[in-house]
């Protein structure tokens, strides 16, 4: 087995920019994923069964399919349905729409973790409704779920090497278009692998720190 | 979905077959990885704790897709092994899900009362006998609902093979799409496909709850365990760390706070 260094050093161009793109996929889908999840665990704890049971049905689905056929079936066949998006902001879509789905189970069980005593007394204390929501359930369901919802931003990094599949150029598509056109195959997919644990286990660390901060 | 031919049809029951191979061969492998290193993990010496746990932050850290690619293109240049793509894919896919499987095995062996240990080691079982007939059986219907949650993910993993030219239901449904020049219809058909294969897994993991719960002389939920499941379920939906905080501040904060 030879390891050659100097394929490592003209990899490094092409990878950062990779790294680049497999972020900016992550803080796009990130934020969608929250505010997207945010919608579904409120739409599923609606008193209207023509709100919470579609909700219902479209999470379980999303969540029980593979994303990378989701990714497929948001490349393909949203053009022919008129909607052409670029391959970057379908893997967002994509990424985004499958991890609310998760981000959604979060939330619900963060809301159940708020203690009755706090409705009661939002009630007592005649909120209107947004209020209690804004004011008082949120802050302290939210508080209670960073850290989960921290993991699944981990998961959501390790999932986003499917966006190659569509055409992203992230990490690993980069480690594929140099490694074809170089035959350097080894020094290519091994840097992105480590480069993986590399930002996973500091990221994973800082999570469970923030845990231990956030959730007495 | 007239245009969908019975050959084309064929192509893609043919990957449903494949689809299935790979989740129950993964399976069986993570099963094997997932109780080896998460028995590991529970060791009294330190070096075996701290390989089996540098083994879990290794394959949690990395992408099941990139340690396929790995696997697929590096191994044969690097070491000279080829391996048929099918358990390219089986070997990547068992060893990544096993790790995961590890934190759910090591959590429920940890959250076995620590009582019970202790009257293992005052009647002088062995480790070994300790392990196998007072912690396991009473740990094993706490990991069956999380590794519920587990092989569904793996069977949406298995979808990652497809790039890989395995021939599982995605690869089919490209060459449908192919065929057909229409995404729609068989892109919804496979997605339904899947779906079903989820609920099914899902059926069979709740006979098997079932049993384990009755194993221990846990009344076995009678209509399904609807209201059981769910109650477990709102602690263990979410794979590893997240069930933790899910749990929050209920009762069963302690346990899952040290698992």
């Amino acid at each position: 087995m030879k390891f050659d260094w100097s394929a490592v050093g003209d990899f490094m161009p092409l990878f950062w920019r990779g790294v680049v793109v497999t972020l900016e996929v992550l803080a796009l889908g990130s934020l969608m994923a929250f505010a997207l999840g945010l919608v579904w665990a409120l739409a599923q704890r609606s008193s209207l069964k023509v709100v919470r049971w579609p909700v219902t049905a479209l999470t379980e689905f999303v969540r029980n399919t593979p994303l990378l056929v989701q990714l497929f079936f948001l490349f393909y066949v949203m053009p022919e349905w008129g909607v052409t998006l670029t391959a970057m902001v379908t893997g967002v879509l994509g990424l985004g729409l499958h991890y609310s789905t998760y981000t959604a189970e979060v939330y619900r069980a963060g809301i159940d973790g708020v203690p009755v005593g706090q409705w009661e007394a939002a009630t007592a204390l005649s909120l209107p409704r947004s209020r209690t929501w804004i004011a008082v359930i949120l802050p302290q369901a939210i508080r209670r779920v960073v850290p989960a919802l921290g993991n699944y931003v981990i998961a959501m990094l390790k999932d986003s090497p499917m966006l190659f599949a569509i055409g992203v150029l992230e990490m690993l598509g980069q480690a594929r278009q140099f490694s074809s056109q170089t035959f350097q195959t080894v020094e290519a997919y091994t840097v992105v692998g480590i480069a993986f644990i590399l930002i996973a286990y500091p990221a994973s660390l800082l999570l469970r720190a923030l845990e231990r901060r956030l959730v007495r | 979905m007239s245009d969908i031919s019975w050959g084309l049809w064929k192509l893609l029951l043919n990957g449903v077959w494949i689809t299935v191979q790979l989740t129950v061969y993964s399976a069986a492998l993570g099963v094997v990885v997932a109780f080896g290193i998460g028995i590991a993990r529970t060791h009294r010496l330190r070096i075996v704790r701290f390989l089996s746990g540098a083994y879990f932050e290794i394959f949690r850290g990395t992408s099941a897709l990139i340690f396929m690619f790995w696997v697929f293109f590096v191994l044969p240049l690097a070491f000279g092994w080829q391996l048929v793509p099918m358990w390219a894919a089986v070997l990547a896919l068992g060893m990544t899900y096993g790790a995961y499987g590890s934190e759910i095995v090591r959590g429920a062996i940890a959250a076995v009362s620590p009582g019970q240990r202790e009257a293992a080691i005052a009647l002088s079982f062995s480790p070994a006998q300790q392990l196998r007939k007072v912690i396991l059986p009473q740990a094993w219907p706490e990991m069956v609902p999380p590794f519920n949650n587990l092989a569904i993910e793996l069977l949406k993993g298995t979808a990652l093979v497809s790039l890989l030219g395995v021939p599982d239901i995605a690869f089919g449904a490209q060459l449908v799409r192919n065929a057909t020049t229409r995404s729609a219809p068989v892109y919804t058909i496979i997605l339904v496909m899947y779906f079903v294969l989820a609920f099914v897994l899902t059926r069979g993991m709740r006979v098997v709850e079932r049993h384990a719960k009755a194993g221990i002389g846990q009344a076995p939920p009678k209509r399904a365990g609807l209201t059981t499941t769910l109650s477990i379920g709102k602690q263990t939906s979410p794979i590893g760390p997240v069930a933790r905080t899910a749990a929050g501040p209920t009762t069963g904060a302690a346990t899952e706070g040290e698992a």
